[in-house]
């Protein structure tokens, strides 16, 4: 019934299909859903939470959904993200300095996995293009990009849940995708090298191997927005007013309270490609948000005695620190940090690994960030003073 | 001793040259061939493992099933079951992502009868959770030992209440069972082989070893504290086991606190104190049948440690063991001149070697308290002090010093152990 009826649409909308992308069979238009907050079990389709959904060629925000960035992202293959948060009508989160900001019961927090593609390219043919905002305006140009999958955080009455939506061949719908799977990728440099890799979404378990911060509980958590993540600029569309800082920005759409009157004392880490900012704040920024969720002093790596986490020092950050339970992961070196020697560091082996049992993070990347590792690498290039 | 470990490539270098190994870290053997394995019930298996709520018995009939990604699973009360450790066969050769095969966060957790096979990474990860039991699993890379191996077998830590038994580990890379920042431990009845480290208890409170049989591992059985972590470990008894030619060169990853450990050693506890080793049989560990060492000997350096960490092993109680053969032929150059030096061509070195640290700010007049003592008590065992502190310049047999007694350990109950499967 359903299917005979999509088919229907399809026929109908063919004629006047524009803004797909060449090859690619055009894709019905829905009815736009407002964005909502769904307090029980696991909606079959994205589109139900009204966050972000297709409409006429583009993936639009819903009326009153914010999207944001963070200063340093975690890196997940060279894919975009296109972030969003959304409170039901009269609530808001309360502001608060070291962790996530403190969401309310109905917060719908939305990240898509996105890829730029060429005109005409197969599904599997995707860029490697972080120079360009393709979400610039606001929305995303399906001719210009492939989506890859969508996941859901919700804040519900007994605690968050991740609800992730996997989306399909024809890109015109995100669905469930609880169990996870893998895509078979091939991502293409502007020098026109291509690197074969099978990007991995995640089965909701997983999710909480990440957001699952503290292990000495079960509740999992956002990790990217946290008051250092996401003290930044970002470019607004003209409706939402410009150029502004997000923490301004949530504090006026209203979703958020307590923000300190100045923000010149609130802390902001650096971000890890500004060649202005100083090395340390970089790496120590990237360090932070690709690894501190579990490498903190009560993360699930807990076990491993290491934190990454933005005041860590000596041998808790690594330096002259004997690894406990690495196996095959400390590349025959002896130190987590050696000050100075990148090349003897398990910190760096690790970055610069691509097999489950020696790379990290454990999940979430099966290629390797150069720039990133070029970044730690010159920052342990600099530290001072040696493990004997 | 210290240079020995220190020097240890090059101790694994002469092991394999020298001795009769089969090659570099590694032995030959045939993976098992799954090209009829069952593809499509990992779907359903994870799925129902995402789906899990406590009291479900997750049932996996015999069969061979090809799993590419790690299984996981995050409900607290939840049974995974074979129908036996050589007929439910989940097999990761074709592993693409993941650092485990089976990776679980929640209490109360049974898994049995059923085997783990050619895992990228470790096995079986059990992070956190209290009362955690795994009766009858077979962990194995069967290809035989190699450094490409994962590292751990089945790896419980930060749980509390954990029992392992009736379980097999074969040819991990670091130790075939490991039990990490604990309490409250029984491994038993198991048996470890043609792994760095056969069973290996670290940095974990109240520990039960027994009834196990460690055999053709680099070290058979471990009891260490690592520097750095949330918690100290002290309190294991290791009795009633049969710990036989651990002589496996050691094929562990450099870096790892078991590449340190000499191939042909039986028993060994570093930086761990208030153990107990009694009534074990211990044979033919070609280095020595017992080591007790510090992390000192073992590449450790006051950088590398949070100021309050404690190197020395301290309150070691060695009793009522049977020993036999052994320290005839110790792992690297170093260890091998101290032997033939002191023993001669034909000797061996004694059933105990010490390491000799100790902390000296601890001592009363000139004394260790009695309850931090090394006490190896029987009359008929020796026990080598290898003058580590000094350097090494004077090994000495001195093994009427260590003529003493400990307070006997409670034994750790709780009552998923209450049986004995």
């Amino acid at each position: 019934m359903r299917g005979a009826l999509f088919a229907a649409l399809a026929t109908l909308l063919s004629l006047s299909a524009c803004g797909e992308r060449e090859g690619t069979a055009p894709v019905p238009d829905l009815p736009l859903i407002a964005a909502n907050y769904i307090d029980a079990g696991n909606p079959e389709t994205l589109r139900e939470w009204g966050q972000v959904q297709r409409s006429g060629g583009e993936l639009v925000l819903s009326e009153g959904v914010l999207p944001y960035d963070l200063n340093t992202p975690l890196f997940s293959d060279y894919a975009h993200k296109l972030r969003t948060v959304w409170m039901p009508a009269g609530t808001s989160a309360q502001y608060r300095e070291g962790e996530v900001l403190d969401f309310p019961v109905g917060t719908v927090i939305t990240k898509t996995f996105y890829y730029p593609v060429s005109d005409g390219a197969d599904a599997d043919e995707v860029l490697l293009d972080t120079a360009t905002d393709f979400a610039a305006s606001g929305k995303l140009q399906l001719s210009e990009v492939r989506l890859i999958e969508t996941r859901v955080l919700v804040h519900r009455e007994a605690g968050w849940e991740a609800i992730p939506y996997r989306w399909n061949d024809d890109q015109s719908e995100a669905t469930l995708n609880r169990i996870g799977g893998i895509i078979p990728l091939n991502l293409t440099t502007a020098e026109s090298e291509s690197e074969p890799f099978d990007y991995v979404i995640p089965n909701v378990n997983e999710c909480a191997s990440c957001h699952g911060t503290n292990s000495n509980e079960a509740a999992i958590h956002p990790i990217g927005p946290k008051v250092r993540h996401l003290n930044r600029d970002f470019a607004y569309s003209k409706t939402l007013g410009g150029a502004r800082n997000q923490i301004e920005q949530l504090s006026r759409v209203g979703f958020l309270t307590g923000v300190p009157v100045d923000l010149d004392g609130v802390p902001n880490n650096a971000r890890w490609d500004d060649v202005d900012a100083a090395l340390d704040a970089r790496a120590r920024a990237y360090l932070d948000i690709n690894c501190s969720h579990c490498h903190s002093p009560v993360g699930p790596a807990d076990t491993s005695g290491l934190s990454l986490e933005p005041d860590a020092s000596g041998p808790a950050l690594g330096t002259c620190k004997l690894p406990i339970a690495a196996g095959a992961g400390t590349g025959n070196r002896r130190w987590g940090i050696r000050p100075g020697h990148p090349d003897d560091s398990i910190l760096i082996y690790r970055m610069e690994a691509k097999e489950g049992d020696k790379m990290m993070p454990e999940i979430g990347r099966a290629t390797v960030h150069a720039e990133g590792v070029a970044l730690v690498r010159q920052w342990v290039e600099t530290l001072e003073g040696d493990c004997s | 001793m210290a240079n020995a470990v220190k020097g240890l490539a090059l101790s694994v270098v002469l092991a394999v040259s020298l001795a009769a190994c089969s090659g570099a870290g590694e032995s030959e053997q045939t993976l098992r061939d799954i090209s009829e394995a069952n593809t499509e019930f990992q779907l359903t298996l994870q799925e129902q493992l995402l789906d899990a709520k406590p009291g479900d018995v997750i049932t996996i009939p015999a069969g061979v099933y090809a799993f590419d990604r790690t299984l996981s699973l995050k409900a607290d009360g939840v049974t995974i079951r074979g129908e036996g450790k050589d007929k439910t066969i989940l097999s990761w050769q074709n592993q693409k992502a993941g650092a485990e095969g089976i990776l679980v966060t929640g209490n109360d957790f049974t898994i049995e009868d059923l085997a783990i096979e050619d895992t990228t990474g470790d096995g079986l990860k059990v992070n956190g959770g209290t009362n955690i039991a795994i009766r009858n699993v077979r962990v194995e890379w069967t290809g035989g030992y190699s450094t490409d191996n994962g590292a751990y077998g089945l790896y419980p830590v930060q749980t509390e209440n954990v029992l392992i038994e009736g379980s097999v580990a074969i040819g991990a890379s670091d130790a075939g069972i490991y039990v990490g920042q604990s309490q409250n431990i029984i491994v038993r009845n198991n048996r470890a082989e043609y792994n760095v480290a056969g069973i290996e208890i670290e940095n974990s409170i109240n520990a039960d070893v027994y009834g196990n049989t460690a055999t053709n591992n680099t070290g058979g059985i471990l009891v260490f504290n690592m520097p750095n972590l949330p918690q100290r470990g002290y309190g294991t008894r290791v009795f009633d086991n049969d710990v036989n030619a651990n002589n496996t060169e050691n094929f562990g990853h450099e870096g790892t606190a078991v590449a340190s450990v000499p191939a042909g050693t039986g028993i060994i506890v570093n930086s761990n104190d208030d153990v107990e080793i009694f009534g074990n049989r211990v044979a033919d560990n070609n280095t020595a049948n017992v080591i007790i060492s510090s992390l000192q000997s073992t590449g450790f350096s006051d950088e590398a440690a949070q100021a309050s960490f404690d190197p020395y092993p301290e309150g070691i109680w060695v009793y009522d063991n049977t020993f036999s053969g052994g320290g005839a032929s110790p792992d690297g150059a170093d260890l091998m001149t101290l032997k033939t030096a002191l023993f001669g061509i034909d000797g061996s070195l004694p059933d105990v070697l010490f390491d000799g640290y100790v902390d000296a700010a601890k001592l009363v007049d000139g004394t260790m308290p009695d309850a931090l003592r090394i006490c190896v008590t029987d009359e008929n065992v020796d026990v080598l002090n290898a003058d580590g502190p000094g350097g090494f310049a004077a090994p000495r047999v001195e093994s009427e010093k260590y003529r003493c007694r400990l307070t006997p350990r409670d034994p750790v109950t709780f009552a998923l152990a209450e049986t004995e499967s």
